[in-house]
């Protein structure tokens, strides 16, 4: 693999990576409150699904990234109401979102487009396009970073650079504000935070709410950016994959980050090396590169390198009366 | 904690739950613009009016027998097995595995116990791993049988589209398995008994479904180990302080759980389709959470909510037939609406049921 192949691989890197940053610091908002979430995959899926229905009925890419952002949350704000509000089990809500999404965008699909679950194909119009960024054309002449700057960094969708910013925000928010103090503290020891005089189920309530909106901006992404329209269950897996990364990355921002980039690498590597026979190893399996994260969240879960701790409450209802 | 008389808690609240799981369907259904009282009719005789539907019925009931009993088992230990997805995945692989192996050579007799041992074992393996991975290195249940599903999907596609598949042929399944590897269909025996029965994958495996039901009550309420499992899902500690090996436990409940998800495969791979396919598990695994949601944990709960789910299953087909709008995904809607409400919101009507009865 020469330099420039390796170069357009981390280019596909780091787009197949958009969804899973997006999904994973979701969860690890949700999740460093005390609130797990295994229902990333259906909210990407309803965002997916209502960002392409959206745009595909008003023409805008905008309009779909806001009512997936929208449906994003109120599928987070179900999920609050079943395990904040009636303490209901945190994996089981899950589950149901993920049902519900499964079943819910084919249906509403089929009743609005009669297109066996798909959405009618977005023009370009209707989806991000591809930003390029200032700086290509200067930069063309100049041996490593032209290349890096018109393959890597250039030319990805706004939900890729939005997704960045993101990283950057849940770092600053989660480490370096009163409030992401308090969602610490939440899914840590929420009785503390009880007795500051703070409510702990508003601040969960927060915490989910701002997952379900990340989720949305995923789930835009998979239909009005990276694809051009909804298919049904498109999210194939991703948020599973973010959970992964999540738990891979010790539910910290900058872990998860790199934890994501790799699984991007992983998957967009094996997109590249299907079929082709490598000097040692020969015809390249590519489902062995595929179960990779998995296999290696459940080396790293089990303690076999490093450990990976979750938040102390996670998954436990906060009761104020003992 | 409001507390209810034992007939309200097991009998009126899941149907209460489950009533406003059929109403929020029902108001999908009309804001979509069909009738839902057609609907529910369509469903009903799609389900066990029409010639064979009965037969679909109870062959879809015998695999969530299967799935619901393998998460009810974990959760009376309150381990949440989300795997028995790739659980059954790996029974496909260990029947389907030992009879490409053997089904030339072995008759019948010897062939299916065989088959049947194999999806068992296989089932049972992908379970207990992530049982002694919590058990012994700590790492969360829920996340390794997430997990273990993507690894068995990896694995059943690999060896599909590798070493199992059918020679010569381009599609990821494995050959035909012979004669002697395939369980009775009801429709080939009825006759045999002087009835008439319609075409259906309705196979004897329901009779090793029911048989697992009783046994899984005998086990779990009849037995030491039972005893030990309940314990443990009640107060971990409490049960580590009476001696109660607290980590062998947990790896044999989930290896019994993945044993019974497992088994699934004798209902799909040996009794309806006769050859190993990708996707046979066809989200059953995830439709057994429902299942044992809605059973409360119980076999003959589970058992109940499996035939309900056979049902749905089998009568929400008709609406792909019936309606222009409304199609078998309605169907995924209301197991999700279910799981909401019978699983995480199961406490919601509580205080208001203990109101009515004049409990609170």
């Amino acid at each position: 693999m020469g330099w420039l192949d390796l170069l357009l691989t981390a280019d596909s890197a780091l787009r197949l990576a958009t969804p899973l940053m997006l999904c994973a610091m979701a969860g690890m908002i949700s999740e460093r409150a005390g609130v797990i979430d295994i229902g990333l995959e259906g909210k990407m899926l309803a965002g997916a699904f209502t960002a392409a229905a959206a745009a595909a009925l008003t023409g805008s890419a905008w309009a779909g990234l806001g009512a997936a952002m929208a449906v994003g949350a109120a599928m987070a704000a179900l999920h609050g109401f079943a395990c904040i509000t009636h303490r209901g089990e945190q994996i089981i809500s899950g589950v149901a979102i993920n049902i519900l999404a499964s079943g819910l965008t084919v249906v509403v699909g089929i009743a609005l487009f009669d297109q066996g679950g798909q959405s009618p194909p977005l023009g370009p119009e209707a989806r991000f396009r591809p930003i390029v960024l200032p700086g290509v054309e200067t930069l063309s002449g100049v041996p490593v970073l032209g290349p890096l700057w018109r393959e890597l960094v250039s030319g990805h969708t706004l939900p890729t650079y939005l997704a960045l910013a993101v990283v950057v925000g849940a770092w600053w928010m989660l480490g370096h504000t009163r409030f992401g103090l308090r969602l610490r503290a939440v899914g840590e020891t929420p009785a503390a935070v009880d007795s500051a005089g703070l409510s702990v189920p508003g601040l969960r309530y927060r915490a989910v709410l701002i997952a379900g909106l990340l989720c949305g901006v995923a789930g835009a992404f998979l239909s009005t950016a990276h694809g051009a329209g909804f298919v049904r269950e498109m999210s194939a897996g991703k948020g599973y994959i973010a959970l992964a990364a999540l738990v891979f990355g010790k539910w910290r921002p900058w872990p998860v980050l790199f934890a994501c980039l790799l699984f991007g690498f992983l998957e967009a590597g094996a997109a590249r090396l299907e079929g082709e026979v490598l000097p040692v190893i020969g015809r390249v399996p590519t489902q062995v590169i595929l179960v990779l994260p998995y296999l290696a969240t459940v080396l790293l879960l089990a303690g076999f390198f490093g450990r990976a701790v979750p938040p102390r409450a996670l998954g436990t209802p906060y009761s104020k009366e003992r | 904690m409001t507390r209810l008389p034992a007939w309200a808690d097991y009998g009126l609240i899941p149907v209460l739950n489950l009533g406003l799981a059929f109403a929020v369907a029902a108001l999908v259904i009309a804001a979509l613009g069909e009738d839902p009282a057609a609907a529910l009719e369509v469903l009903v005789a799609g389900a066990f009016v029409y010639e064979g539907a009965l037969g679909y019925t109870l062959f879809y009931t015998a695999s969530f027998i299967f799935t619901g009993l393998a998460v009810a088992v974990a959760f009376q230990a309150r381990l949440f097995n989300i795997g028995a997805e790739g659980q059954a995945m790996l029974g496909g692989l260990g029947a389907a595995g030992l009879c490409l192996a053997f089904d030339a050579v072995l008759p019948a007799l010897l062939m299916i116990p065989l088959a049947i041992a194999g999806a068992a074992a296989a089932g049972a393996a992908w379970g207990a791993v992530p049982g002694w991975l919590q058990a012994r290195r700590g790492s969360h249940i829920v996340i390794t049988t997430i997990m273990f599903n993507f690894l068995a999907s990896g694995l059943v596609v690999g060896l599909l589209s590798g070493p199992l598949m059918r020679p010569g042929q381009s599609n990821a399944e494995t050959r035909a398995l012979a004669e002697s590897a395939r369980i009775a269909q009801w429709h080939e025996i009825a006759p045999l008994l002087g009835l008439e029965a319609g075409r259906s994958p309705l196979n004897l495996s329901i009779l090793l479904a029911v048989a697992a039901c009783i046994g899984v009550w005998w086990l779990i309420w009849r037995t030491r180990w039972g005893y030990a499992l309940r314990c443990l899902g009640l107060a971990a500690p409490a049960a580590e302080y009476a001696g109660i090996p607290v980590a062998r436990i947990t790896v044999q409940a989930m290896a019994v759980s993945g044993a019974l998800a497992g088994l699934m495969a004798v209902n799909t791979v040996l009794g309806a389709q006769g050859k190993l396919l990708i996707n046979f598990t066809a989200g059953f695994g995830f439709t057994g959470i429902a299942v044992a949601l809605m059973g409360r944990g119980h076999p003959f709960g589970v058992a109940l909510a499996a035939l309900l789910f056979g049902a749905l299953y089998q009568g929400g087909a008709e609406f792909d037939f019936e309606f222009a709008t409304i199609t078998r995904e309605m169907v995924l809607l209301v197991q999700g609406l279910i799981v909401l409400f019978t699983g995480a919101l199961s406490q919601m009507l509580v205080p208001l049921v203990a109101r009515a009865l004049g409990r609170a």
